[in-house]
């Protein structure tokens, strides 16, 4: 059971006789220190795992993440998570071109130029290609170019229709 | 990339409609798709093991290449001080200071270079050492024929890889 050695040594020097002072246990401090860097290292491990799982977030769900998801992070992990997108950002613009590449996009082999997709939730106006727009109504259906609307889909905004 | 920009200014003018602009846009799509992925890879690669890269980086001879680009080794500092700036304070702010300091080099799981992978050979080597498995082997040397194909360790043929010798696959 952790912590029990160290309650142990501090019990010791209690029941000791007032200004008494019981040997020192070179043995005993150095069990509860092993012990303690034990728990260190383990916490260290589950930060640093929450860490993994937050830098995933930003490829699930953008740069923008949804506020439940917010809330479960501490200020730290937040700042760890804007400074990350921003060192990704820079690194995307440098991929040639004009304005880089977005590797955030993609992330699925291209199998048709358009998608059957339905939109799950209001989202306004959406501008394609030639230059029409199509209005994002919860429930409506549209035929569209499948690059375009890879990122509404992991945002939950469209959903693919596979028939 | 300005193969894939050329394409895109091209569609840009072409026809509405046209089935050229289809077969190219799909076209762009794929290699867009390939590159993307590539550079994905990399990058995950670099986020798993950076202590250990950075490491790598930083005992790199004058002469040798790197293995990471410029803006990947930007890319990496930036991730490792922004992991060890984060990790620092909250073990600063949680735990009394006379803990060890954060050593990432051990938090951080090494590559294994002892996997099993799978190579074609494409140009002839000799005398290659191979480790024994067990305590009764001893080691031995073989030859790999150019073309062939082999599964071995990745540690016993390493340098091959970064010379092109061999191919994995």
């Amino acid at each position: 059971m952790f912590g029990e050695r160290a309650v142990e040594l501090v019990r010791g020097l209690h029941r000791a006789a007032d200004g008494h002072l019981p040997p020192f246990s070179e043995d005993g401090i150095r069990q509860v220190l092993e012990e303690m860097k034990a728990l260190y290292e383990q916490n260290q491990a589950d930060v640093y795992d929450r860490l993994l799982r937050i830098r995933a977030l930003r490829w699930e769900y953008g740069s923008v993440l949804p506020n439940d998801l917010r809330f479960h992070m501490s200020a730290e992990e937040m700042e760890w998570f804007n400074q990350y997108k921003k060192s990704l950002a820079t690194y995307m613009r440098s991929l040639g071109g004009e304005e880089g590449l977005d590797l955030t996009q993609d992330m699925k082999p291209p199998k048709s130029l358009y998608i059957e997709v339905r939109c799950l939730k209001d989202h306004g106006e959406f501008e394609i290609e030639d230059g029409t727009t199509v209005l994002l109504k919860k429930n409506s259906q549209h035929f569209l170019p499948r690059w375009k609307c890879e990122q509404l889909i992991r945002q939950g905004v469209l959903e693919h229709v596979l028939s | 990339m300005e193969q894939l920009d050329h394409m895109e200014s091209n569609l840009k003018r072409a026809k509405h409609g046209d089935l050229k602009v289809s077969i190219h846009r799909m076209e762009i799509e794929r290699i867009r798709y390939v590159l993307s992925s590539y550079l994905r890879c990399r990058l995950a690669k670099i986020e798993k093991f950076f202590p250990h890269i950075l490491e790598k980086e930083k005992s790199r001879a004058e002469g040798e290449p790197s293995i990471l680009s410029p803006e990947e080794f930007a890319f990496a500092k930036e991730y490792m001080a922004n992991t060890e700036t984060y990790l620092k304070n909250m073990a600063l702010k949680h735990m009394p200071p006379n803990l060890q300091k954060v050593d990432l080099l051990r938090l951080v799981p090494k590559p294994n270079l002892d996997a099993f992978v799978f190579l074609r050979v494409q140009e002839r080597q000799e005398n290659i050492l191979v480790e024994p498995e067990t305590d009764e082997q001893r080691e031995y040397v073989i030859d790999l024929e150019e073309g062939s194909q082999h599964l071995i360790r990745y540690k016993t043929i390493a340098p091959l890889v970064a010379s092109g010798a061999v191919q994995l696959i």
